[in-house]
């Protein structure tokens, strides 16, 4: 149960900060006429493709003592980045990012751009635009974004036993303690969590496409009839 | 809160050029450049010309929505955009009214709440008078508490002209505002908008390719092409006598040829052509090419209208042009019957319904066609 609670922790902090940082770039990244902007698009999307070891292993390195940043972490706080929850969600929003900035960016570019001239015209600054007619009506896309980061962040594990360790309230999330069961031949306990993950999963994405199948789906588009 | 702008300084002013790469569906010119220059008082201006000639990319020039590499954009005694001194104001600082081709409501808010997005700055009470107020004037006071998708493509409009207008703008943009909607419904809202200009003098830019629209509104016409300024001037001096073949058919002149020409006669101010590729000969005004010589290429246009039809050979009239020929086909198309007439080249030629029933129009049947020559508009 402390596992499944982490989880959840992790995951609900890990999406709803991401919703804080995706939502500036996926803005940006679908008004922007840069012509490198294809680099911070690859950038976003490499989580998608990497495994998830060498991102773990990378951010391990990265919040050790002899780099910059865990050297400041240590400095501040007096203990390491690695091995505690806050590490988890610096990693977990890395690991996570695509997922919520793809969805974001397809339905801001789904916003027909007029609208956006016209709110201008009317005398209304890009943040204002921005708040009153982007993002009501790029609502499924955020719910879409929001919950997609939920249920990748609920189910990870190669950044997690990389970067968390396996500390039982701190980094033991579901996914690691299922393979702790597995290890310690506890079929019945490994099945209580599995099914819960794979419950919640599914949950989750008949949510999504319930909601919205455009914004965001592994699936070949489909001509509208 | 800038001065009150009267109509007599109500100017707007702009020199843009602006060049841009375009699509690969043009592919044999790489870039398109809008070069003009102009200034439009209080009044209604009409933007014309084919569709490619700039007039969609002028109008975001002005409103502040692309940023042309060389500009002066003034308005009364604001400057909007001075490229030379580095000052571009954005959209939402200069008082430009827009209307696109689409009404471009904001689906997610309510007719009333789309009429008062622009005037956010109001105090509360004022603004829902304000609104009230701009529903009336354009008649769609019973549609507040709806959804743009609940209400029809004129009303749309309706609504979205009432929205341009609520911030009281110095200067009014229409990108074919009356596009896709019927006839009745156009003269409604040119009406109400007229009544508007009269009450608010402004400049407003008003781009059509609808020739009744230019006639019924315009006091002066820019005729746009490729770019550039073709022509300017009132709407029929420009459009009766047009200069270039592209705005001849865009103005309405369904009949162009390519002529050669065999004999100038310049103390009566005509010459006569034979249409290349056949034995038509017409007689032409000599018109502004007054340095023509024989034997050069020419081009010129006659409106569909200009040409009269009879069944049996004409005798005694003025007309200059008396050509033979068989009619290939009619067609009608709403109030107005289109015959193809072949007398050697192929002429287009526009009756009224009631006229191809007296005359008992046929396929095959012989004809003679009737051209003035001031009905024959030379181009450059």
């Amino acid at each position: 149960m402390q596992a499944l609670w982490l989880s959840f922790r992790l995951a609900a902090t890990v999406s709803a900060l991401l919703l804080l940082l995706a939502t500036p770039l996926a803005w940006w990244l679908s008004q922007t006429r840069w012509r490198a902007k294809f680099l911070i698009e690859s950038i976003v999307a490499l989580p998608l493709v990497l495994p998830p070891t060498v991102l773990g292993f990378y951010l391990l390195v990265l919040f050790g003592a002899r780099s910059p940043l865990g050297k400041l972490w240590t400095d501040l706080f007096g203990h390491p980045l690695a091995f505690t929850f806050t590490g988890l969600v610096f990693a977990s929003i890395l690991y996570s990012l695509p997922f919520a900035v793809q969805p974001l960016v397809a339905a801001f570019e789904r916003v027909d751009p007029r609208l956006l001239d016209a709110a201008a015209v009317l005398g209304a600054g890009r943040w204002r635009a921005f708040r009153e007619i982007l993002l009501p009506l790029s609502v499924p896309g955020v719910v879409t974004a929001l919950v997609l980061s939920f249920a990748h962040t609920l189910g990870e594990f190669g950044v997690v036993l990389m970067v968390g360790g396996d500390i039982p309230g701190v980094s033991r999330t579901v996914s690691i303690a299922i393979y702790d069961h597995v290890q310690a031949l506890d079929y019945a306990a490994a099945n209580r969590l599995a099914l819960a993950l794979l419950f919640i999963a599914f949950a989750v994405l008949c949510t999504v496409y319930a909601l919205n199948r455009r914004v965001w789906s592994p699936w070949p588009a489909r001509h509208a009839r | 809160m800038p001065a009150e702008i009267s109509a007599s300084n109500a100017l707007l002013e702009a020199r843009i050029v602006l060049r841009r790469a375009i699509a690969s569906k043009f592919p044999s010119s790489a870039e398109f450049t809008l070069d003009v220059a102009f200034s439009a008082p209080a009044g209604f201006t009409i933007l014309f010309g084919p569709s490619g000639a700039g007039k969609s990319t002028l109008l975001d020039c002005l409103a502040g929505l692309l940023r042309p590499q060389q500009a002066r954009i003034a308005f009364a005694n604001e400057t909007w955009h001075d490229s030379a001194a580095g000052l571009f104001l954005p959209p939402q600082s200069r008082r430009v009214g827009y209307l696109f081709q689409s009404p471009a409501l904001f689906p997610h808010r309510t007719v009333a709440e789309n009429v008062a997005f622009g005037l956010h700055a109001m105090p509360s009470p004022e603004r829902g008078a304000a609104v009230a107020l701009l529903l009336e004037s354009f008649r769609v006071s019973h549609l507040a508490a709806r959804k743009p998708r609940e209400i029809s493509g004129g009303e749309a409009q309706r609504v979205a002209l009432a929205r341009a207008l609520a911030p009281r703008p110095g200067v009014l943009l229409l990108d074919e505002p009356l596009k896709g909607l019927d006839a009745g419904l156009r003269a409604a809202i040119l009406e109400d908008l007229r009544a508007w200009q009269r009450a608010n003098p402004m400049p407003i830019l008003y781009v059509t390719h609808q020739r009744e629209e230019a006639d019924a509104l315009g006091e002066r016409l820019i005729a746009l092409e490729n770019g550039r300024i073709a022509a300017t001037g009132a709407p029929h001096e420009v459009l009766d006598a047009p200069r270039t073949q592209r705005l001849a058919s865009a103005a309405g002149f369904e009949n162009l040829f390519s002529a050669g020409v065999l004999e100038l006669r310049a103390p009566d101010g005509v010459m006569r052509a034979r249409i290349s590729a056949t034995q038509t000969e017409l007689e032409l005004p000599l018109g502004p090419l007054a340095h023509t010589k024989t034997g050069d290429a020419i081009r010129f246009a006659i409106r569909a209208g200009d040409i009269l039809l009879a069944v049996q050979a004409p005798a005694g009239i003025s007309a200059r042009n008396i050509l033979q020929g068989t009619l290939r086909s009619i067609e009608a198309r709403g109030a107005t019957v289109v015959c193809r007439v072949d007398a050697g080249a192929e002429f287009q030629v526009h009756v009224t319904p009631g006229a191809a029933r007296t005359l008992g129009l046929y396929p095959g049947q012989s004809v003679w066609l009737v051209i003035k020559t001031h009905s024959c508009h030379l181009l450059a």
